[in-house]
């Protein structure tokens, strides 16, 4: 197996979470620091939203750095799906495989049947403008970029960069992601995926 | 992740926290500068419980519903799957809509 087969495999997660770490020091060490969710509110910004709101007037050229950040992800997302594809869709665990199917949605077993990042049921061209689909993206967007402002950051911000530096807040806050999520998924979600 | 039928998640979060710990508390002992000589951003947050309570409730909710946070989104766009771009635009709306609001909510 030579490199680049050898690295296209699924990253193990001490791999995953070093990794993290590494973009942390480097975002550190010129002088930012890691945290997506305020990206959001700079580019609120950019699109003139200061004009009205004391919470947007700032200058969004302070904020570069991060936006840089934001958009090579999406650039390092291209080439790790395009340059070091794994060779299987992402391996859910069977438990959930079982869970998934009863709500109607199936995971690709191989890379014909999709990558399986997302359930193509709800994210594919052909299907994400049915209702319930666009209710779950729309719907799910905005509670994310509202409750993200709201608490100060996300899992990057907060349970990453909060959490190792000791803030007490930041651990409210992750605590509040945990009680959001388990309520999404055990009860709301179902919901609305067997309606 | 939240069904509790992986510890993939857990995994990576869990180890990000731990080494970044450690980084953080060498690279403050050591007195490590920015590139440029300037302190690093470690900023304290003041503590408030509903901020980050009711915030982080919100933030839970949105990313469980659509199974990516802020920085997924972006990742995803470079994947090619267009329609979590509609979860951006949302996202932002969302964000805009905090800051109408903020002054009515409890910080």
């Amino acid at each position: 197996m030579n490199f680049i087969e050898f690295i296209s495999q699924p990253w193990h997660w001490s791999v995953s979470g070093a990794g993290i770490v590494f973009v942390m020091f480097l975002l550190l060490w010129f002088g930012g620091s890691f945290g997506a969710s305020s990206n959001l509110r700079t580019l609120c910004t950019i699109v003139g939203a200061g004009r009205n709101h004391s919470f947007f007037n700032f200058d969004w050229r302070d904020n570069l750095w991060n936006l840089v950040f934001i958009f090579s992800a999406i650039v390092g997302g291209y080439l790790a799906v395009t340059y070091l594809a794994s060779p299987e869709p992402v391996q859910i665990s069977q438990a959930t495989q079982d869970y998934l199917t009863t709500v109607g949605i199936i995971t690709p077993a191989t890379l014909q049947e999709g990558m399986g990042y997302v359930p193509a049921e709800i994210f594919s061209l052909e299907t994400f403008w049915q209702p319930k689909n666009l209710f779950l993206l729309i719907v799910g967007g905005f509670l994310v970029g509202f409750g993200s402002r709201y608490a100060g950051g996300c899992t990057s911000g907060h349970a990453i960069s909060g959490l190792s530096n000791l803030q007490l807040p930041s651990l409210i806050a992750v605590i509040g992601f945990f009680i959001g999520g388990l309520l999404m998924t055990w009860f709301i979600l179902p919901a609305i995926l067997t309606f | 992740m939240f069904r509790f039928e992986s510890f993939h998640m857990y995994g990576i979060i869990g180890t990000a926290v731990v080494l970044a710990a450690l980084m953080t508390f060498s690279l403050k002992k050591a007195k490590v500068k920015t590139i440029d000589g300037s302190d690093l951003n470690f900023t304290p947050k003041t503590m408030s419980i509903a901020r980050y309570l009711i915030g982080g409730i919100i933030f839970g909710l949105g990313w469980a519903m659509t199974g990516a946070c802020p920085g997924p989104m972006f990742t995803l766009v470079g994947h090619g799957v267009w329609s979590i771009l509609i979860v951006i635009l949302s996202a932002l709306l969302g964000t805009y809509f905090y800051g109408i609001l903020r002054s009515k909510l409890p910080h």
